[in-house]
């Protein structure tokens, strides 16, 4: 939750030195409190005194940086257990696994794949958001050769070697780009410190299924100095995904709640160790959005997957978009008349309803059918037509009144209105307050074209 | 020298300040530190620093963050009589490693008591062959797909599908009791008039077996469920749009008809994934901590409608850039379930074979203990992987 601008002013110098930019030290902590400054403009603190302002104003879950400049995602960050609550930070990267055994033509190939597979929805373009480098040879020159060609790509990297040696030899060639390094284990965990000090690179701690030993290792790394780690209990993608959920979310209450700190770092899942156990595409594609699916919803904040399949990112991609929408804010476009195409004064009136997805989809629809029609688009609150039915924002009196304020009647000589398949039980009240005339449109707005094509022709028929 | 020069000679070697009997008055102050101050006191603050560093920070054992919830979940059951039984909800916990829950969630398949030409083609493939029978269709979803439940939509009882009297309900609610052994749960067309007389009817055609009749909400004549689930000894399905406070109005009004707890399930609407599926995450997760926090009338199992799932045009629409919809709808069915799952749902409306099987892999795993698993070695998971 917020920190107050008391609670950071008594931690400042209170000099009002002013060197920051802010008046006063008192201006300096409101904009802190809000987010709006950055604490390392303030000259006069102390490296102790710097360090307890930090985790007063960090998040929870820290937030951590991987990558440089263009290519860089944020990981983390978030301040409660129920996107309820608040909100949730920081949408769940997608990372796609590469591996230094393939060929160069195999791995630029994988590499495109994983940097155009995109998605629309709802007016948002999603797509994917790192790579992966498996050091699956086990040779330290191969790794490094493959880090190296990885340069080119536009996505962060995430290292993966618990070999230390490896490690260095791939970090000499991309450290600068900030990769994130997975992963310290309790065999490697001081010389993976020593890396991750030394290339300034967030760092992984890999523990399966042993949450004292991370707490231990994570206390002992923060001890060396490392202050950006990301957490892997490990994915059990069979029956032991009930220990990898319990995992995830001790980590995240013990996080949140008792800001325990060898636990305030962002999670991360593997999801691609599916294919350790399925060789099928199908089975195992289905599998592996299944698992993302469940660590996703259970405070997953970096998922590693190995399936590019688009049917099988979809679900994961668009889960994710739902799970990070601010519940804060309405799903809600302007209610009025929205015009497509060319228009005349008999061109058809079509009825929807204000909820955001609801909107786009229906825009999407009548603009890729290239459909000549007036929208109406009723204030339901931002409730979908089934949902707005229900719940009584949907009525023949709403409608009606939408028809009037909207000026449509001034606009078209016809008083005929095409609603949507799913309020068709309402289109004797519409008709009834409205005096218009109601046609019931497709259930699903991809059927617009084609029924304008239908009516079309009805008309020309008569 | 001044006096503060002295002052400052005197502070050179000392590193702490103690002022005794301190009085002083004023109408406005502002503090103004030395620079040298400061800086003496930065030295000292860094000394510190570089102390904390070199000792660990001492380290608090690692504990699971258990919670005692003062509320738990009601357990209801369902099929009794012929019927083989189940039993919903009955948490004492929101999470496992608190204490694993004592009923596993359970699967109801979706079978119709009218051919339904409209169902998307991967579900229609396995049922085409019995689609005529509702008793045949119930058998097939049992033996074949391992369904705990059965749920039998009486779609055709709607006055503008087929119009079916509530006597010729009664006869399809037979049929299906004495086709499979396990639990009902018996919907109706949607019609907020006709619904509570085809349920009454169903009702009395199951006396006796316990059945779960969906349903009763606010905008139909809910005391008439109520009390047709009173009089032949069934459960009611309790459904409120996506509101908490909706929720529990309906329930408390249910409660006043005679039902308690124990023969109450509720449905806060289960929205599909990417229409709306956050919404039902909220509702779903508020319920749940609300009941375990002790709040009487939310203390029922939840059910989700997942086949909404199918609904979704990621689910079923052709489009080749997209990939088959055969591989997209049961996928759309299981993270929209599963998703519902980890807020708390405790049964599963749900149409296709592959879909029910994944949610109960994962849900089977919510009744065992942490730790008790036998898990395979994963550490060298970066090699092994193709």
């Amino acid at each position: 939750m917020q920190v107050t601008a008391m609670e950071i002013y008594r931690l400042l110098p209170k000099t009002n030195c002013a060197k920051c930019g802010e008046a006063s030290c008192m201006a300096f902590a409101t904009k802190l409190s809000d987010k709006e400054t950055d604490l390392e403009l303030c000259t006069q603190l102390a490296a102790n005194e710097m360090e307890e302002l930090e985790n007063l104003l960090a998040p929870a879950v820290r937030e951590i940086t991987i990558g440089k400049g263009d290519k860089t995602i944020l990981v983390g960050g978030d301040e409660v257990l129920y996107r309820y609550e608040l909100t949730y930070y920081n949408p769940t990267p997608i990372i796609i696994d590469v591996n230094d055994d393939m060929d160069e033509e195999a791995l630029n190939e994988r590499v495109k794949i994983i940097e155009e597979s995109e998605f629309e929805r709802t007016g948002e373009t999603l797509v994917l958001d790192g790579i992966a480098l498996r050091n699956s040879s086990g040779n330290a020159d191969k790794f490094a050769e493959t880090a190296s060609k990885l340069k080119s790509s536009k996505l962060p990297l995430v290292l993966c070697s618990l070999d230390p040696t490896a490690m260095k030899a791939a970090l000499e060639n991309v450290g600068d780009e900030r990769p994130l390094i997975y992963a310290a284990t309790e065999n490697n965990f001081d010389e993976m410190a020593e890396l991750a000090l030394e290339y300034d690179c967030p760092l992984a701690i890999f523990v399966p299924n042993d949450l004292e030993k991370m707490k231990e290792i994570s206390n002992i790394l923060r001890s060396k100095g490392v202050r950006d780690m990301v957490l892997d209990p490990g994915t059990y993608v069979n029956d032991g995904i009930g220990d990898t959920l319990d995992n995830f979310i001790m980590i995240r209450r013990l996080a949140i709640e008792e800001r325990d700190e060898d636990f305030r770092f962002p999670i991360m899942g593997i999801p691609a160790l599916t294919w350790l156990y399925e060789d099928d595409e199908v089975q195992g594609g289905i599998k592996e959005a299944t698992i993302a699916a469940t660590l996703m919803n259970k405070y997953a904040d970096l998922l590693i997957i190995h399936g590019t399949n688009i049917w099988e990112l979809i679900p994961v991609l668009t889960l994710r978009q739902s799970v990070f929408t601010d519940p804060r804010k309405p799903q809600a476009v302007d209610a009025g008349l929205y015009e497509f195409g060319e228009l005349a004064d008999d061109s058809p009136v079509v009825l929807t309803t204000n909820f955001a997805l609801t909107y786009y989809t229906v825009e999407g629809d009548l603009k890729s059918g290239k459909s000549n029609c007036y929208l109406l688009v009723l204030d339901t609150e931002g409730r979908a037509v089934d949902v707005s039915l229900a719940g009584g924002q949907l009525t023949g009196e709403s409608v009606a009144e939408l028809i009037k304020d909207s000026g449509i009647e001034d606009k078209v000589k016809t008083r005929t209105l095409i609603i949507p398949g799913l309020a068709a039980p309402m289109s004797g009240e519409i008709e009834d307050d409205s005096g218009w005339e109601v046609v019931v449109g497709p259930r699903d707005s991809s059927g617009m074209p084609d029924f304008f094509h239908k009516l079309q022709e009805k008309q020309e028929a008569k | 020298m001044d006096k503060m020069t002295q002052l400052l000679k005197l502070l050179e070697n000392t590193d702490t300040i103690e002022i005794n009997d301190f009085r002083m008055d004023f109408d406005e102050l502002e503090i103004q530190i030395m620079p040298a101050v400061q800086r003496m006191v930065q030295q000292v603050a860094q000394k510190q620093a570089e102390v904390a560093k070199e000792v660990l920070p001492s380290m608090e054992p690692f504990a699971p963050p258990v919670h005692n919830w003062p509320g738990e979940v009601a357990e209801v059951q369902l099929g009794a009589g012929s019927r083989k039984s189940v039993f919903l909800g009955g948490q004492t916990a929101l999470y496992r490693f608190e204490e694993p829950q004592p009923n596993a969630p359970v699967v109801t398949f979706d079978v119709f008591d009218i051919p339904m030409p409209g169902l998307p083609k991967p579900i229609r493939e396995h049922f085409d062959d019995v689609m005529e029978h509702p008793g045949e269709w119930a058998k097939k979803a049992v033996k074949d797909y391992g369904a705990n439940m059965i749920t039998i939509h009486l779609i055709g009882t709607g006055p503008k599908v087929m119009d079916k009297t509530p006597r010729q309900a009664a006869q399809d609610i037979e049929e299906v009791l004495q086709a499979v052994k396990v639990p009902l749960v018996i919907g109706a067309s949607g019609d907020p008039v006709k619904d509570p007389i085809v349920l009454e009817a169903a009702a009395q055609a199951a006396e006796g077996e316990r059945c779960l009749l969906a349903s009763a909400n606010l905008d139909l004549d809910y005391k008439k469920v109520a009390k047709a689930a009173v009089d032949y000894n069934h459960a009611v399905l309790s459904w409120a749009i996506t509101d908490v406070n909706m929720q529990k109005t309906l329930n408390k009004y249910l409660m006043k008809e005679g039902l308690t707890q124990n023969d109450i399930v509720m449905d806060p609407t289960t929205c599909a994934l990417g229409y709306g599926i956050e919404f039902s995450i909220d509702v779903i997760t508020r319920t749940r901590l609300a009941a375990l926090k002790g709040d009487t009338d939310l203390q029922m199992p939840m059910s989700s409608g997942t086949t909404n799932a199918w609904g979704s045009r990621e689910a079923w629409m052709k489009k080749d850039e997209w990939g088959p919809t055969a591989y997209r709808g049961p996928i759309w069915e299981i993270i929209t379930g599963l998703t519902m799952m980890l807020c708390g749902v405790d049964i599963f409306m749900m149409l296709h074979p592959s879909s029910v099987k994944m949610l109960k892999e994962i849900g089977n795993t919510f009744t065992r203990d942490y730790l008790t698993t036998d898990v395979p070695d994963i550490t060298n998971w970066i090699t092994e992987l193709e």
